[in-house]
């Protein structure tokens, strides 16, 4: 049987961060419930054409999916389990805000059959967390964390924001070693560096008018700018992460993801492996059997829609294909596979991109092996670069 | 249609300074003749070309033929002759002057005398044209035509206190227009009988007609049937056809008189043969002498244009040929830029012509083009004695060989209001001017002039002088002659590679100042590359100015939005798209943008 994983998005937040442009709004009870019911619906509703899958991962991503009522999360979770063929060791994983769950709802969770938790703390300092626009601090984040834990989650990742306004190298050495220094540990450590994205409160709020966005000149036209670290410190940042996590026995899995042994994300690694995903309620994106979709980003044209809520339907071409599974699986440190490739595409790796494989070699941002290429640490901060020109 | 007598004819033009209302003022008078029902009128039928009438501003000069009843119940035949408004076509506008008997002076009632109505008038005036003025815009509530009729007679020194009171735009007053036109317009002398003399004052082509020819017949009979030569170009054809001016459309008929305007074909192919200001004559019965004042038009700016997709090069070749048909004074000749590739570098009158050129490409063609910085025409003198044209600033020679260098200077007049003639003096400094009179005209406003160089105002100095006087300054200028001048060559290096197409001359004394703009603007412009980009200004191989692009050190995207795929493929896709457009220097990758964005130095500097 073919595997499959499954997201599942809840677009509510008790407030929209200032960094943040992902699909997620602060609305009211009223409008979760509708929600919750079109979700329900279109869940049910999906379940027979997923049902020659094996569903081996489920994220429940957001907005704050902790931030409404449990049991709606708990509802959810009986239809998944009663209409899908859920594998007994599948990952299922809920993203959690500190301040929105207490430890009943996290025993809820874990009641329901959730086993992993993916908490935002971002920042150990509640300076920055405050510029950042959170709702919590270094304090609600430790109840949080132990609550979790209490409440029987043994595999927690805890999500860190690098290179935040104002943020000096030493302050964010002082983060990683603070969630490092953790009792017991996280299994799993994300660390983003924040990039200021269009049609965010800070994009509007600063525009382009960053320092590190001019190269971190003291210019600033007199209009207010954000004091983001440079380029180079910013860059420090991410050498020094990668050194101090892996001291505590975290090994880089992909560009901003530290695990330990085994507690690599599955359900993040199926999309780098351009596996099988079906998505879930609002704006969520599906890619199944070479078709991807996305739902429809509108809520009250999903509320009343949910049965009819795929827009963007795409069929992607053998071409895209290839693209899609190099650029994505690069990310990852252990890179493509050249027989998976082959597999997949009936076509040897080398014949499709053997020149820009070639030419990355040589700038030494690529290395080839024999299972198949992977990129340097070099490429890894370039990987845009590199990915770009992996486009047919 | 029959027949007029001489005495019943007017040709006509209108001066004005750009904005007071020319073109509204004559789309007017057409429909108050009516020939044209107001259904058929689109507005301003005179400029009909788009750009001509996006920018508000007549290109090309146009005529047209109205019929007037006036008011002594006579029917007269008015040629209403348009000429262009800008100083890049002042040939042009002293052929189509040439071409009439008076012209009608149009004054803003707001405004008042400004630069360019002075420098119209003038001409008008040199022309031997009886001028009668018209104030516009009356229905504006800061309208003042007492005092600015006041104006004209003090400043111009014409009489004004009977001038029609006329509001183009709501259509009033246009009566009293036309009655001026023909009791203060001269009728046109000329014997039919005598060999034909006609004088060129304009042309276009057409493809299924060839060249159209616009006249104005001063002696003698045009008509069809009989050959036609041109004096200055010798050239000479069988005349196809002859006609007048309808708005918008050419009207056949039988023959051209002593006195009329009109146009004739006659299978002309190449507009090089007739060109403006050359004197039209029967070639079995020819007149003794041309009309005077004949000559070839040079053109003054030039620039290398390249198609931003070096494949679409013949297209460009083309598109230039057709340009050119219509154009005469437009040049251009295959060049070659190791940075461009392939294309051409071409002449104009001026920066307005070179711009709207660029536009009509753009446009019209559909064309994506690279410019290189416009220059002027400079006179080498080499130490071997012999003199050239320096039009493309890579072909200057070794400094070794040169004697000197000689630039092109203008006489130029700003008309200001007194309270920005500082920062008006101190601009024309800062462009190297010489200054050599202030006159007021009145209490609150004075005529500048200067001399300054050529090269100092084709770039931005409209937009300098603009900004200075918040609007209020008026410019003209004509060219003055060569003076000698020390120039230098300001070369751009990238990566230690010297990119030819960003060279340009410039005077020695802004060569420092120029090259650390230009580094610091291509700095900005040029994305990091894996290595470290030295980006240097210099001159005669002596490096005066140095940015450096430092090597690219992080390019990733560190969230991969979940399941979102397509997002991230946009941007990698945006990101190789990017870099299709560049334009490769040895290792090292340029937008299109950086040579663009170096014509635009001073701009919020």
């Amino acid at each position: 049987m073919k595997s499959l994983g499954i997201y599942i998005h809840i677009p509510f937040c008790k407030q929209k961060c200032l960094y943040c442009d992902f699909l997620s709004f602060p609305e009211g009870r009223e409008q979760q419930a509708l929600y919750f019911d079109a979700l329900k619906k279109e869940i049910e509703l999906s379940a027979g054409e997923c049902k020659d899958y094996e569903v081996t991962s489920v994220f429940i991503g957001g907005g704050t999916p902790t931030y409404p009522e449990p049991a709606y999360i708990a509802d959810i979770m009986e239809i998944v389990k009663r209409d899908y063929n859920l594998s007994k060791d599948a990952e299922i994983t809920i993203e959690c805000n500190p301040g929105t769950a207490d430890y009943k709802a996290l025993r809820l969770y874990r009641d329901a059959g959730i086993n992993r938790i993916s908490i935002g703390l971002q920042s150990a300092r509640n300076e920055e967390l405050m510029a950042l626009g959170r709702i919590h601090n270094r304090k609600q984040f430790e109840e949080c964390y132990a609550d979790a834990r209490q409440a029987g989650f043994d595999n927690i990742n805890v999500d860190l924001m690098s290179a935040l306004p104002g943020q000096t190298l030493r302050d964010w050495e002082n983060n990683l070693e603070y969630v490092c220094g953790l009792e017991p540990e996280p299994e799993h450590i994300s660390a983003y560096s924040l990039i200021i994205e269009e049609e965010t409160p800070f994009y509007e709020m600063y525009g382009q008018n960053s320092s590190a966005v001019q190269g971190a000149s003291e210019k600033n036209n007199g209009k207010r700018y954000l004091p983001l670290p440079d380029e180079d410190t910013e860059r420090e940042m991410y050498h020094r992460t990668k050194e101090i996590l892996e001291k505590y026995g975290y090994s880089r899995y992909e560009i901003s993801n530290y695990a330990k042994d085994g507690y690599e994300c599955r359900h993040n690694v199926r999309y780098w492996d351009c596996g099988d995903y079906i998505g879930f309620g609002l704006g969520a994106a599906s890619l199944m059997k070479g078709v991807r979709y996305r739902n429809t980003p509108e809520l009250p044209h999903y509320i009343e829609a949910y049965d009819a809520a795929r827009t963007e339907v795409q069929e992607l071409t053998k071409e895209e294909q290839m693209e899609e599974f190099m650029f994505l699986g690069l990310r990852m440190v252990r890179g493509v596979s050249g027989d998976e490739f082959k597999k997949r595409f009936s076509c040897e790796m080398a014949d499709m991109f053997g020149d820009v494989i070639a030419e990355l070699r040589g700038e030494e941002l690529l290395e080839v092996t024999e299972e198949g290429i992977h990129l340097t640490d070099y490429g890894m901060d370039l990987s845009n670069y590199c990915m770009a020109k992996f486009l047919l | 249609m029959s027949e007029f007598d001489q005495s019943k004819i007017r040709n006509f033009c209108i001066v004005a300074h750009i904005d007071h209302g020319k073109s509204t003022l004559a789309d007017r008078m057409i429909e108050t003749t009516g020939v044209l029902t107001s259904r058929e009128m689109q507005n301003q039928v005179l400029d009909n070309m788009e750009i001509e009438r996006e920018r508000g501003i007549t290109i090309k000069s146009q005529a047209v033929r109205m019929v007037y009843k006036a008011k002594d119940g006579e029917e007269y035949v008015f040629n209403m002759i348009d000429t262009p408004g800008h100083v890049d076509f002042g040939y042009e506008v002293s052929r189509s002057l040439a071409a009439c008997d008076g012209a009608i002076l149009v004054v803003d009632a707001t405004q008042g005398v400004e630069a360019q109505t002075l420098a119209n008038v003038y001409l008008a005036l040199d022309h031997d044209l009886d001028v009668f003025p018209v104030i516009n815009k009356i229905d504006l509530p800061s309208a003042r035509p007492d005092e600015v009729k006041e104006e004209i007679e003090d400043v111009i020194g014409i009489e004004a206190h009977d001038a029609p009171l006329v509001s183009a735009k709501m259509g009033t007053g246009i009566e009293d227009v036309l009655e001026s036109v023909v009791h203060k317009i001269p009728a046109p002398k000329g014997d039919p009988a005598a060999p034909l003399q006609a004088l060129i004052f304009d042309s276009v082509y057409d493809s299924y007609r060839g060249v159209i020819v616009f006249v104005r017949v001063r002696e003698g009979v045009l008509k069809k049937g009989m050959t036609a030569k041109c004096m200055a170009s010798g050239a000479s054809w069988e005349v196809v056809e002859v006609g007048y001016f309808g708005p918008g459309q050419f009207i056949p008929c039988d023959e051209l008189s002593a006195g009329t305007v009109g146009y004739f074909t006659a299978s002309i192919k190449n507009i090089q043969d007739a060109r403006v200001g050359d004197t039209v004559t029967d070639a079995e019965n020819p007149c003794a002498e041309a009309l005077p004042g004949y000559k070839k038009v040079m053109p003054m700016v030039y620039c290398g244009l390249y198609p931003a997709d070096t494949a679409r090069y013949p297209e460009l070749r083309d598109a230039l040929e057709k340009l050119q048909l219509n154009d005469a004074s437009l040049f251009y000749e295959p060049e070659t830029s190791q940075a461009l590739g392939f294309g051409f570098r071409a002449g104009f009158l001026g920066l307005l012509h070179l711009e709207v050129i660029q536009e009509r490409l753009e446009r019209e063609y559909n064309l994506d083009l690279v410019s290189t910085a416009p220059g002027v025409v400079y006179k080498v003198h080499k130490t071997d004695g012999t003199v050239f044209d320096l039009t493309n600033p890579s072909n200057l020679p070794d400094p070794s060989e040169i004697e000197y260098m000689e630039e092109p200077i203008v006489n130029g007049e700003i008309m200001v209001t007194t309270d920005y003639v500082g920062s008006i003096m101190q601009l024309c400094q800062e462009r190297r001017g010489r200054y050599i009179s202030t006159e007021y005209i009145e209490a609150t406003r004075a005529v500048l002039k200067y001399e300054l160089p050529l090269n100092e105002i084709i770039y931005d100095f409209f937009d300098a002088l603009k900004s200075r006087s918040r609007g209020y300054a008026s410019f003209d200028y004509e060219i003055k002659g060569y003076e000698q001048s020390e120039l230098v060559k300001l070369d751009i290096l990238i990566n230690r590679e010297q990119v030819d197409a960003l060279s340009f001359i410039v005077h020695k004394d802004g060569a420092y100042e120029r090259g650390r703009k230009m580094c610091e603007k291509l700095k900005g412009e040029i994305p990091r590359h894996l290595f470290e980009i030295p980006i240097q200004a210099a001159v005669g191989g002596k490096i005066i100015a140095r940015e450096t692009v430092k090597a690219m050190r992080k390019d990733v995207l560190a969230k991969c939005y979940g399941g979102d795929i397509s997002r991230k493929r946009k941007l990698l896709e945006k990101q190789k798209e990017g870099k299709k457009k560049m334009r490769q220097i040895g290792s090292v990758e340029i937008p299109q943008q950086a040579f663009l964005s170096v014509l635009k130095l001073d701009e919020g500097n």
